[in-house]
């Protein structure tokens, strides 16, 4: 039956058509491959060599696992990196994005000024990231920053440098992150949460159930697609993160990630495309967990 | 049915006459969403605070003190001294090409994915999708010298005033070009779209497609004059999110152009307040100014904005 339907489908395409269809999904895709695998499959393949990016690659320059070596055990900012990256992570996923989606849970109700409430929290996700820099540079810079003057601390000479000192920097930054992720998540969450069968909170609520028990047990585990979806744009806003850290230090001093190491290393006087090409791997290895469960996710609800 | 659903209510009013008591539980929820509403404005509040004010007041009396002055004196410096209308006219020649290549790749692919079964449809789409999910900063080195190893043909330049639009680069090279930032937003964006764009496309029934196809009409033309039209508030969603993510990009910008004459207005402003201006009120100005076009963008298209978001999300 499914067989024979197809062959209806595909008999009414011309080989003209056929052309077509090849076209049509054949350029984009050579685009896609050649801009995005091609260079994702070189950062794998470089990071195996001590290559500098001046002439071409040869067996001379493969140095097997040595850039990973150096990587884990010499090189100092790695580690750091890579802990700044999971706090990234880890602020995100259980301040941020619970946030974010409380608020929703607040704003999914007939309620006065509902309308004003979602754009305010959602009109920072539209600012340009070098933009909300500057905005929290005015709030976080030592003597003149609103923090400081406000709470007394210049005055009294106590001055907190917020984004100066290295072991407080990561989480001003993170709240600057906070003031766009919280409005993102709220979005995405509301939508999930509109799409949550009325008759079942009704049901809940005949049973005597409180509000907080029904959002736990009845809406929570429906919304089982959309808490994966959640987790996942969480992880790699995570995994992404350079524009704030980079505007406000150029990702030093406290600020450093794995995505600024890879451009710091290969893409400046340093050029030392083998090595921050198996930062990048790293980078691209963790980053295909979220991607996976997404993929799996999208798989089953297309099939 | 709506007697139906009135019969109720219409009881209780009788039961009780009295207006209905505000509950003190909404009481703390407006109370709680006004002060967050607070919390969340006030950074911006500040900064507009700061760009009202004239420099040499606020290095006296120190930012947080009772304004003397207010007027716009920071943001018209800004713009003449910055020349900020050159890099907005940047940012427009990225963006306007950048967002309807994009829908235009996206759709035909969408388009191909969904309304046809063919075998390796679903491979396709999944590789779109992980392309776009990829932090940029994975493919960033071999990116880089596909850049600056691309030649590409000068056929001259379309110049108005200081402004002059390559064609297709002044250096034969993609690096550091108009066309390679286009090219790169195109081909990450696509993924994102094609994603959003194939959701909504499912729900386009195929015989659709099937008829348009027993009537003689080709497959480009199906995509053209019968999808597309169906498709225009998905389009008009992802356009709207396009334009604020390609105008809102940083890093591309940063790397793949040297020029401080391309930059795009982002880039540009990160560039400018290092160098040239070094008071917080200009800057603050300045920041303001950028932020403007997706704010207006947010505003007026507000309910697409969400469309595109909430498509990507609840259908996958």
């Amino acid at each position: 039956m499914v067989a024979t339907r197809r062959r209806r489908r595909y008999s009414l395409l011309t080989r003209r058509d056929k052309v077509l269809i090849i076209l049509m999904v054949g350029i984009p895709l050579t685009l896609d491959v050649l801009l995005i695998w091609g260079p994702t499959l070189a950062s794998v393949l470089l990071s195996f060599t001590d290559w500098q990016g001046i002439g071409t690659v040869t067996a001379q320059n493969i140095v097997g696992l040595k850039n990973y070596k150096t990587l884990f055990t010499g090189y100092a900012f790695f580690w750091p990196a890579v802990e700044h990256n999971l706090i990234w992570l880890a602020f995100l996923a259980f301040i941020a994005t619970p946030l974010g989606m409380l608020l929703a849970v607040l704003l999914d109700r007939e309620l006065h000024g509902k309308r004003i409430y979602q754009s305010v929290f959602f009109l920072p996700v539209v600012l340009p990231l070098v933009v909300v820099g500057f905005i929290w540079e005015l709030q976080y810079a030592p003597s003149d920053g609103f923090i400081n003057n406000a709470f007394g601390l210049v005055k009294s000479g106590k001055i907190i440098d917020w984004l100066g000192n290295p072991s407080i920097n990561i989480y001003s930054a993170l709240i600057a992150t906070s003031w766009r992720h919280i409005g993102y998540i709220m979005v995405l969450y509301l939508a999930g949460l509109k799409s949550v069968d009325p008759s079942l909170r009704e049901a809940a609520k005949v049973d005597g159930a409180t509000e907080v028990q029904t959002f736990f047990n009845v809406v929570l585990p429906v919304m089982a697609p959309i808490n994966v979806i959640i987790v996942v744009v969480t992880a790699i806003e995570a995994l992404r993160a350079f524009d704030l850290a980079y505007i406000f230090n150029h990702g030093t001093n406290g600020l450093e990630l794995l995505s600024i190491l890879i451009t710091n290393n290969s893409i400046s006087e340093a050029s030392l495309i083998g090595f921050g090409s198996a930062i990048a791997v790293v980078l691209l290895v963790i980053s295909l967990v979220p991607i996976i469960v997404f993929l799996s996710r999208a798989m089953r609800a297309q099939a | 049915m709506s007697t139906v659903a009135a019969a109720p209510r219409a009881l209780r009013t009788r039961r009780t006459p009295r207006p209905r008591r505000i509950r003190p539980a909404r009481i703390a929820l407006h109370a709680f969403l006004i002060a967050t509403v607070a919390l969340w404005l006030f950074p911006l509040l500040w900064a507009i605070y700061a760009a009202l004010r004239p420099v040499s007041e606020t290095i006296i009396n120190g930012y947080l003190s009772w304004p003397k002055t207010l007027n716009f004196n920071n943001f018209t410096t800004f713009w003449t001294e910055a020349d900020l209308p050159y890099f907005y006219l940047n940012t427009l020649v990225i963006v306007v090409p950048a967002v309807i290549l994009t829908l235009l790749l996206a759709s035909m692919v969408a388009f191909c994915c969904t309304q046809f079964s063919w075998k390796f449809n679903l491979v396709v789409l999944m590789l779109f999708i992980a392309g776009n999910l990829l932090p940029p900063q994975v493919i960033i080195v071999p990116l880089y010298w596909v850049y600056l190893h691309t030649p590409i043909a000068s056929f001259g330049s379309i110049d108005v005033g200081r402004f002059s639009f390559a064609l297709f680069s002044d250096n034969g090279l993609l690096y550091d070009q108009y066309i390679g930032i286009i090219l790169i937003h195109v081909v990450f964006q696509t993924g994102f779209a094609t994603f959003v764009l194939s959701n909504y496309m499912k729900t386009i029934t195929k015989e659709i497609t099937e008829s348009a196809l027993v009537d003689g009409a080709n497959v480009l033309r199906i995509w053209w004059s019968v999808i597309l039209p169906l498709c225009r508030p998905a389009l008009a969603a992802m356009a709207t999110l396009l334009f604020t993510f390609i105008y809102n990009d940083f890093f591309w910008a940063l790397l793949l152009l040297k020029s401080g004459d391309k930059r795009p207005i982002t880039s540009a402003l990160s560039n400018l307040s290092g160098e040239f201006f070094v008071n917080n009120n200009l800057i603050a100005a300045g920041a303001l100014l950028a932020a403007i076009p997706p704010i207006i963008v947010f505003i007026a298209l507000q309910k697409h904005f969400v469309a595109g978001l909430t498509l990507g999300s609840t259908k996958g």
